[in-house]
């Protein structure tokens, strides 16, 4: 118990959802959903398909603005400013949070362009910054030993796992805070999956990162902190540890028992 | 008890592959006939054609004398042509194109353009003749000059280059837009660097298709009143001027047999043009389009 108000003191809340509610047009896919993401830690979103879990990440960096039917009431706070405030510019939040997909998609251009794609955009041109960006970038999502003789070489002669993890150097090449990640395993095979939790793990000194997963075991090896979403409600929020021994909602218990889902 | 009948299966069945193949052979007639109709046509013009088809032919002028005849007013004034309608049509028709498929809202006004587009492409060229004889050579004054012919076919083919530039937009798949906006790009900085790379070899394809429909057509400018006889160069975009097709259109019309084989011999030069840009076009579409 002192030990998990300790670390409720050293992480702050990065991220701080209350009353959030989002339509697909009649569709109410997400209801007054409120808890808080802590700084430096992995957060992980669990639920059985088509509970919300995509559409809620996607919240966080305002991409979900893309499908022109949604409407939501609530705030979602980023380092206490409201996203969804008129005056946030949505290039900045984004800038912050970087995002990796379900399926690796990266553009078919080299490798090297691939990672300096972000940094290009946000008007860095310095050839020896952006060679140092590539090699960082690729060092950190555990991929610079493999590619580093070829990165002139289209991205798409990359195996599945490489992929992904040269769209997580992508987003790491612009500096963000936060990374958000959808289900960035279920396209791959258990080796690169193996190495992708690895390297949440190695990210987390650093980043603060929020990972979808609908595979249970990968969330209670990997987050910290789990919150279990059902038909777009937060049924329960805690501690990983305490969630999955010690589920204190019969529904939490069902789910992570595979009675459903 | 089954419900499917074996039996009567069986005794249908001869008659449907009889059926089908009736409609084989019917189906293998009609391209027959086509390939048929196309050949004779290629083979009279090229035995026709080659009798006038020589150095000097490419670099006389048109002459009443079917022997002096050449063609090369008309090829100049086609490739005159092409300077003010490539560099318009492509560039309105991408600006189009990019507006409808990326910043456009999805409302009535919207799908009212949309529509008007896919219209004007099944509007006879003749009554675009008429647009630009109206606006281009009277009200604004441009007279019977290339650039007032180049405008008008410009307008012809827009709507070609349109459709042709939301297809090749279209088929950017929406993981990339993903990508790259959630990277913190701005919409500009999405289109300039993710879709128009992935979308220009369609949208060369289209152009260079829609740009070789520009050069055979004859109608439109006959009624902005391009000429059909010149015996000089155009040398700047507010000369008068003539084409391939209109000159091909003024020998076929002459009485004297020889100015045929003068005409069969411009349809040579024609062709041989038309059939080099559909290559060059068919190569970019496949050396260049990306696949994901
Ligand atoms: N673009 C969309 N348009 C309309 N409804 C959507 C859209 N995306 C998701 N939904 C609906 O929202 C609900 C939650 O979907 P999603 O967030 O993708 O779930 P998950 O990622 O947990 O499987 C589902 O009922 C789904 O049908
Ligand atoms: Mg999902």
């Amino acid at each position: 118990m002192a030990q998990a108000q300790q670390t409720a003191v050293k992480h702050d809340a990065i991220y701080s959802v209350n009353q959030f509610n989002l339509w697909y047009g009649q569709d109410h896919a997400l209801k007054d959903v409120t808890f808080d993401i802590p700084q430096n830690q992995v957060t992980a979103i669990i639920g059985p398909s088509g509970c919300g879990k995509s559409t809620f990440i996607k919240s966080l960096n305002r991409m979900v603005e893309m499908v022109p039917v949604v409407k939501m009431a609530g705030s979602i706070n980023y380092k206490n400013k409201n996203i969804f405030d008129p005056k946030y510019q949505v290039e900045e939040l984004r800038t912050n949070v970087g995002m990796v997909f379900q399926k690796p998609n990266p553009f078919p251009k080299s490798i090297y362009e691939n990672v300096v794609y972000g940094p290009k955009i946000h008007g860095i041109k310095d050839k020896q910054t952006l060679d140092s960006i590539v090699e960082k970038s690729l060092k950190s999502a555990a991929l610079w030993d493999e590619v580093k003789d070829r990165l002139h070489e289209n991205a798409f002669g990359l195996s599945g796992g490489q992929q992904q993890r040269l769209c997580i150097a992508r987003s790491l090449a612009i500096e963000p805070d936060v990374i958000l990640m959808d289900e960035p395993t279920s396209a791959l095979d258990p080796i690169s999956t193996l190495k992708i939790e690895e390297l949440v793990q190695s990210l987390k000194e650093e980043y603060s990162i929020v990972i979808v997963t609908h595979n249970m075991q990968q969330a209670a090896r990997i987050s910290d902190k789990t919150a279990f979403f059902l038909n777009g409600e937060v049924i329960e929020y805690d501690d990983t540890n305490q969630l999955f021994s010690n589920p204190s909602d019969q529904r939490t218990e069902d789910y992570i028992t595979g009675r459903f889902g | 008890m089954s419900s499917i009948d074996k039996q009567l299966i069986q005794r249908q069945m001869g008659k449907r592959t009889f059926q089908n193949k009736l409609l084989k052979a019917l189906f293998f007639m009609c391209i027959v006939f086509s390939i048929l109709v196309l050949g004779v046509l290629i083979i009279r013009v090229i035995t026709q054609g080659f009798t006038h088809l020589d150095w000097d032919f490419l670099t006389s002028f048109a002459s009443r004398f079917p022997e002096e005849a050449g063609f090369k007013a008309a090829i100049v004034g086609s490739l005159w042509l092409m300077v003010i309608v490539a560099p318009v049509s492509i560039f309105l028709g991408v600006g189009t194109a990019i507006y409808l498929e990326e910043y456009a809202k999805d409302n009535r006004f919207t799908r009212f353009i949309q529509m008007n587009i896919s219209n004007l492409a099944g509007v006879p060229s003749v009554v675009f003749g008429l647009l630009g004889l109206t606006f281009f050579v009277r009200l604004m004054e441009m007279g019977r000059s290339i650039m007032a012919g180049g405008l008008t076919l410009s307008l012809l083919i827009l709507p070609i280059i349109v459709v042709a530039a939301q297809e090749a937009i279209r088929s950017v798949p929406n993981d990339q837009y993903e990508a790259s906006f959630a990277m913190g790009a701005s919409k500009w900085q999405t289109v300039r660097r993710i879709v128009l790379p992935s979308a220009i070899p369609g949208i060369l394809t289209g152009s260079i298709l829609a740009l070789s429909r520009a050069i055979g057509e004859t109608a439109p400018l006959l009624m902005i009143g391009a000429l059909t006889f010149i015996a000089y160069l155009p040398e700047n975009v507010w000369d008068g001027f003539t084409v391939m097709p209109i000159q091909i259109f003024n020998w076929t019309g002459r009485p004297q047999e020889e100015f045929h084989l003068v005409a069969a011999s411009g349809i040579l030069v024609l062709l041989f043009l038309l059939i080099i840009m559909n290559s060059i076009a068919i190569y970019i579409r496949n050396k260049f389009s990306k696949r994901y």
